[in-house]
């Protein structure tokens, strides 16, 4: 295997909050070849966005900072960067677009100026090359009208057609990399659809890689190469999609799953994971996933696990899959394990029902 | 025409002020959130009334602003002087609407003292037009140092934030925990008598609320989204402080500034009352007011004076007051339905 494009290893982004330092990212590495997509999949709260913006280096400061580790893009480490010669590398080589597309634009200037502007600021074109440029790349992203498009203002547009401005922007300078946090969560499901197969479209074009954030496991289907599953500021579980989608073996993963409609459960209770996300001022000592684990044992809260490599590509941070550990029971095979996550799947009580409901005529 | 340097600073910079206002909502009206703040501001018939006021007051201080040297007089006199020269100079203290006999030649005519006259004969409503150059020169040159310094300061503390917060909050915090008027009359014992004096002090007095104002709007906007989009484009801090976040704080920059002229003015009266404003040879509500203190206790009261200067500073703020709240109403964000 090559190089690949970035290689992130062992980075750790905390927080000073008035509760202590809170670990936000801890420890994450993964990696992303050329023109792949690697898909971050987690709940709410696990660092999945704090993971892109430290790529960047664009943390929320003055609260963030990047405690440690290697972010290597092409071969050379972004950390060792100046504030100046990382600002060449953001918008460049690497471009990020935002969940927000309703807020990701300045209600003051008109499209054009701001597509203008992501191209001229690395002075990679002249302004009116640029301007050309904007026709076209508006064109790419399938805006109709293009040339009134660069007219108005962002409240004239809706979110989808925002969105798509956004993704132009992001796309103006080709960049290699393409972090996207959570593109289409805003979105209509309608319009959810169109973003996704024009950000595959135009990855196939340009030979970009991307690196999606997200939480919906059925993006991560249509759109990854390769996923990582984040809980609690690590990364528990990296496989290829296929090979994940086929087998997950991290309990949380699984959970993942079990909570997903399918149709065989047409008619029951979905399953749920008990409990939240810790809060990251105060994560477990050990297995950070132990009290929620529904495999846990002793050992869980008395040993933090390693982050193993159970096949070739198939990375896994959990005891049951570790030979060091000498008490670990036998792993619970894909179908034990999601019959036990159902019936552990409490039943939620109706939000409304309507008892002996007649109707009038 | 020729000027001495301090009024020609003055006239300058007071036209600067209004010309830059005016350039930038120019530029601003092709845009459609200011194009809609503009229409707003147009169908507020009080706030166009309050407009044309200001600019009743603006026209009588321009002609009372350009001056020259003639043969006859060793003075400069300015346009306003030479229009209301044919007023005589009458017997002290008539009262209003008193009739004075004027003989120009070829016709005898006879007119009025419409507000009668002040303890010189001098006609009250030509010396109350006389005031309006120094009311509105000392509402407008302070800002020409509040607004760069305000905003300036204001945009780095919030922007940064850290020290350079923590250094432009403890000067702010410095300045206003000793009272404004006790800063302002040692300023100007500092820095001499004259309007310009006047102006310099209240504008090194004036900058902190402005200041507070942007740091707290630059602080709200530097996380926004689209900041945070430009950041990840790679654009420097200055283009974004300049090209991003500027132009957002606009509206209530602009808000803060012409009712900050309302404040100015009266700080001027109050100055010039106290004795430390401008000279008293200069056209002034605030002298006007001064003199009036003695002209009241004296059998009949000598009203007139007083009536006229306040009458005239009254009219002046409110309609500051009165345009300042319908901006407000016309561009501010949180009223906009958007």
């Amino acid at each position: 295997m090559n190089t690949p494009l970035l290689q992130v290893e062992n980075l750790r982004t905390y927080f000073h909050t008035p509760y202590g330092i809170a670990r936000a990212v801890d420890g994450v590495s993964f990696s992303v070849q050329a023109g792949q997509t690697l898909a971050i999949v987690g709940e709410s709260g696990c660092g999945k966005s704090m993971t892109a913006l430290s790529l960047l280096q664009l943390v929320p400061e003055p609260a963030g900072y990047i405690e440690g580790g290697r972010i290597l893009f092409e071969g050379k480490d972004l950390l060792d960067r100046t504030w100046n010669q990382m600002r060449q590398v953001r918008g460049r080589d690497l471009a990020m677009i935002f969940q927000e597309p309703m807020t990701s634009l300045n209600p003051v200037f008109t499209l054009g100026t701001q597509l203008v502007e992501a191209m001229t600021v690395h002075g990679t074109a002249t302004r009116m090359e640029a301007e050309k440029r904007a026709v076209t790349l508006l064109e790419r992203v399938k805006l109709p009208q293009p040339q009134q498009v660069l007219r108005q203002y962002p409240h004239e547009l809706s979110g989808g057609m925002r969105q798509r401005v956004m993704i132009a922007m992001a796309l103006a300078n080709r960049p290699k990399l393409l972090l996207a946090d959570e593109p289409t969560t805003a979105l209509d499901v309608t319009v959810q659809a169109q973003i996704l197969d024009l950000l595959r479209e135009l990855q196939q074009e340009t030979g970009m890689a991307v690196l999606l954030i997200t939480h919906d496991l059925g993006i991560v289907a249509r759109m990854a190469d390769q996923v990582a599953v984040m809980y609690a500021g690590q990364v528990v579980e990296n496989a290829p999609t296929k090979q994940l989608f086929r087998n997950p073996q991290h309990p949380y993963t699984r959970g993942l799953f079990a909570s997903l409609p399918t149709r065989s459960q047409r008619g029951r209770d979905l399953a749920t994971l008990e409990g939240t996300v810790p809060q990251s001022t105060n994560w477990p000592a050990a297995c950070r996933f132990e009290p929620r684990c529904p495999a846990r044992w002793q050992t869980c809260a008395e040993i933090a696990p390693k982050f193993l490599t159970t096949k070739p590509d198939h990375l896994l941070r959990c005891h049951l899959y570790d030979p060091d550990i000498p008490d670990r029971p036998q792993a619970p095979s894909l179908q034990e394990a999601m019959k036990t996550l159902e019936s552990a799947g409490r039943t939620v009580a109706p939000i409304a029902a309507v008892p002996n409901s007649e109707v009038q005529p | 025409m020729v000027m001495d340097l301090q009024t020609l600073l003055l006239n300058l910079f007071a036209t600067a002020l209004p010309v830059v206002l005016i350039v930038i909502l120019v530029r601003a009206r092709r845009q459609p959130l200011w194009a809609e703040a503009y229409r707003r501001l147009r169908r507020n018939r009080l706030a166009m009334a309050a407009l044309v006021l200001i600019g009743v007051y603006g026209s009588i201080a321009v002609l009372d602003s350009v001056h020259w040297k003639n043969n006859r007089t060793a003075d400069p006199h300015s346009i306003l002087d030479r229009m209301t020269a044919w007023v005589p100079v009458e017997r002290t203290y008539s009262a209003p609407l008193s009739t004075v006999t004027v003989e120009p030649k070829p016709h005898r005519t006879i007119v009025r003292h419409l507000l009668g006259t002040d303890a010189n004969g001098k006609d009250v409503l030509v010396r109350t037009l006389k005031g309006c150059r120094t009311a509105i020169l000392v509402g407008v040159v302070p800002m020409l140092i509040i607004m760069p310094v305000g905003i300036l300061l204001g945009m780095l503390a919030g922007y940064y934030g850290k020290r350079v917060d923590d250094a432009v909050q403890y000067t702010y915090t410095v300045f206003t925990s000793v009272p404004d008027i006790l800063l302002l009359i040692s300023l100007v014992l500092v820095l001499g008598h004259g309007i310009l004096q006047v102006c310099l002090a209240l504008g090194i007095t004036g900058w902190v609320g402005l200041c507070r104002l942007v740091r707290g709007e630059t602080l709200k906007h530097r996380d926004r989204e689209y900041v945070r989009a430009a950041r990840a484009l790679g654009v420097s801090d200055l283009r974004i402080l300049l090209r991003h976040i500027l132009p957002n704080l606009l509206p209530v920059v602009i808000i803060s500034v012409v009712l900050g002229c309302s404040g100015l003015v009266l700080s001027e009266t109050i100055l010039t009352y106290l004795g430390v404003g401008v000279p008293p040879e200069m056209g002034s509500w605030g002298n006007m007011i001064d003199a009036a203190r003695l002209e009241l206790a004296r059998e009949p009261a000598i009203w007139w004076q007083l009536t006229a200067a306040s009458s005239a500073l009254f009219l002046l703020v409110l309609s500051f007051n009165l345009l300042g709240d319908a901006l407000r109403d016309a561009v501010d964000p949180r009223l906009r339905s958007s």
